[in-house]
């Protein structure tokens, strides 16, 4: 005997469902939340969890909420490719935010571009956008800027003899091309160029290799607790050289695992690790203290700059689905001509040419007083 | 190269060293009772200093470090009782899934209690910048703790094997588990001993390095690889050799850096692994003869 009756009642049940919740739009994050970068993949999981969250609760797009799928890469780009695999085929997801670092970017651009799924790095390196893919982009300022940023400044102390460090990552790996191609423009030599283990844990053999060669400031590249232990060895071992990091070093926690020895130390950011310092008329000022203010409110932790990639990954989403509705081609094109977007690394200019969209003015040089973040000035 | 760089240098290369004889010491504690190689040994290290950094807030830094030693102690012997001792007479690849699992179990254990922050206790002797020079050499106090430990642990179990019943019945152990039963040794008790002796150093070390590396969750298996390659170098099951190979591996490898670009260091590492391995394979330090007899 059959009993069509609850068969009925459930298919009955279907738009009734459909209408009681609208449809999620499905956006995937691939973040570094643990492993040796989770310096820069935790704060961005919390940023993200923290906006999907307010955006929910504020009715989300159009009526339809977001539902964030966030997949841990423990910065391994393997498992970053396998992860992006299954967020385009499996789960199928509008857009996917992140890789947090420039090796697990550069795995899976090609990925997002066959699948045709947007990505928006939160990445520095400059080879993520460059050559452009029309379906990736980076909200990361491009690691090429800090560079010049950097050397400037050293042109202006009148150092031209410098060592330096880089960890075998892909973002050491992307500063140390940079470095290696702009600095003969700047009158710089390179008397050390050593790349050390993402690992390490002492590096005071490759720091007595910096002190024998009479280097005149050391610069270092790398976003793991090796830009600490780097400081803490140089001032161990008498080095009382200026020492300059990448803007990896933007995250507090690092000058406080180096403690005194951080003191001094110079290196580029976005404005956002200084906000309380920045002018009343500045147009990042209200953007940026609305996510320190929430973020710290919420989290009790500081904010960095990698939370703000995140901030910002997710706004120019969210601004561009607001704007054309939920259609794939649409956003896209929508976030490539995206002018004037206010983040926290800066204000985004995107272009068919520029996936990246922010100048060398996204960067400030900034550095440490007294065990808080403070701008370099003049 | 001039005499207070190659000082330097010698000294960055001890205190790697030393760092890695002593994880070595833990492989070797526990493959002498029980041929067993714990490759959650490299977690116990983790562990002493996540505890230590943890103990350390409510409670005075020397109070902080032995508890978290006795602590770890407690967790070692607990993974023996609860992973190892009714397992009987296990296969090797059986051992080895069993302790790389109990290895994961630690971490993600660490991981979720602590979160993926680094960590580190303060410098037992002045601070972050702080440095004693010898002979042109900058020395950071910590390193001295750091080599002060290791030779107290291994001064320690020196006397242990040599001196007390208990380590003659573990070297009676070692020797022949079931003719040392037969003798009235009661094995599972001292297997289980070994266990907890080995966290014990671990997490000694843990708690006097962490101020020099950090440590964080993931700490445990990069110290793990090279205490591995270390106990292997020196002969598995002989302590001595650990710390002649610790500190010999560590000196070649900071010197190495200072000749060939430091990304190579691992290649000399483990380059100088194989040749060992193809040369002399039970180790630089172990007599052949004794090496044959054991199962691997």
């Amino acid at each position: 005997m059959t009993r069509p009756f609850p068969v009925a009642a459930l298919l009955a049940l279907v738009p009734a469902l459909a209408l009681a919740a609208p449809e999620p739009i499905k956006v995937g994050a691939l973040l570094a939340v643990t492993g040796p970068a989770s310096f820069l993949g935790a704060p961005e999981a919390r940023t993200l969890e923290m906006r999907v969250q307010e955006l929910n609760a504020r009715g989300g797009i159009g009526g339809r909420p977001i539902q964030l799928v966030l997949k841990d890469t423990g910065a391994s780009p393997e498992k970053a490719v396998s992860f992006a695999r299954q967020l385009i085929e499996e789960e199928k997801v509008f857009a996917i935010l992140g890789p947090s670092t420039s090796g697990e970017s550069m795995a899976v651009k090609g990925l997002c571009e066959e699948g045709k799924t947007l990505l928006l790095s939160m990445a520095a390196a400059e080879a993520i956008v460059n050559p452009v893919l029309p379906h990736v982009f980076k909200v990361a300022p491009r690691d090429s800027f800090a560079v010049e940023v950097i050397f400037q400044r050293m042109k202006k102390m009148g150092i031209t003899r410098i060592g330096f460090l880089s960890s075998n990552t892909g973002f050491g790996k992307g500063g140390k091309e940079q470095v290696e191609k702009l600095a003969a423009q700047y009158g710089i030599t390179l008397a050390v160029n050593d790349v050390y283990d993402k690992a390490a844990t002492d590096l005071t053999a490759e720091v007595t290799k910096l002190k024998a060669a009479n280097v005149q400031a050391i610069l270092n590249w790398s976003i793991e607790p090796a830009q600490s232990i780097v400081v803490k060895n140089a001032r161990q071992l008498g080095l009382t050289v200026p020492i300059f990091q990448s803007h990896g070093f933007a995250n507090l926690q690092y000058v406080k695992a180096a403690g005194s020895a951080a003191e001094g130390v110079i290196f580029p950011a976005s404005r956002i690790v200084v906000s309380g310092e920045l002018a009343a008329g500045n147009p990042q000022k209200p953007v940026v203290e609305a996510y320190r203010k929430g973020y710290e409110a919420r989290y009790g932790e500081e904010v960095s700059t990698f939370g703000g990639h995140a901030w910002d990954a997710f706004g120019i989403l969210v601004a561009a689905l607001e704007q054309v509705g939920p259609d794939r081609a649409k956003v896209r094109a929508a976030v490539e001509n995206m002018k004037g977007y206010v983040g926290t690394a800066g204000v985004f200019n995107f272009s068919p040419t520029d996936h990246n969209g922010l100048d060398i003015g996204a960067f400030e040089l900034c550095t440490v007083k007294n065990g808080r973040f403070a701008p370099l000035g003049n | 190269m001039t005499l207070d760089l190659a000082l330097q240098y010698l000294v960055a290369g001890l205190t790697y060293g030393a760092i890695y004889a002593v994880v070595a010491i833990g492989f070797n504690i526990v493959y002498s009772a029980t041929g067993i190689i714990n490759f959650a040994q490299g977690e116990f290290v983790m562990l002493g200093g996540m505890l230590a950094v943890q103990l350390s807030r409510s409670m005075p830094l020397p109070a902080a470090v032995a508890l978290s030693v006795a602590i770890t102690a407690a967790v070692g012997a607990v993974v023996e009782v609860a992973f190892i001792r009714w397992l009987g007479k296990p296969t090797v690849l059986r051992m080895v899934v069993i302790t790389i699992g109990v290895s994961i179990l630690l971490r993600e254990g660490a991981l979720f209690l602590w979160g993926e922050g680094v960590r580190s206790l303060p410098y037992f002797t002045g601070d972050e910048v702080s440095s004693v020079g010898i002979l042109g050499a900058r020395i950071s106090p910590q390193v001295f703790w750091v080599l002060g430990t290791v030779a107290l642990i291994v001064a320690v179990l020196e006397w242990f094997y040599r001196r007390t019943l208990l380590g003659w019945e573990m070297q009676a152990c070692a020797a022949n588990k079931d003719a040392a039963a037969l003798c009235g040794v009661p094995v599972r008790r001292l297997v289980t001993l070994s266990f907890a002796m080995a966290a014990a150093i671990g997490a000694l070390a843990g708690a006097v390095v962490s101020p020099i590396t950090y440590t964080s969750y993931a700490a445990g298996g990069p110290l793990a690889i090279k205490g591995f390659t270390v106990a292997i170098l020196g002969g598995l099951g002989n302590s001595g050799g650990a710390v002649a190979a610790g500190l010999a591996l560590g000196v070649v490898e900071s010197f190495a850096v200072s000749v060939l670009p430091a990304a190579y260091k691992d290649v000399v590492t483990l380059s100088l692994l194989l040749a060992v391995l193809v040369v002399r394979p039970s180790g630089l330090f172990a007599s052949g003869e004794a090496a044959r007899l054991k199962e691997f």
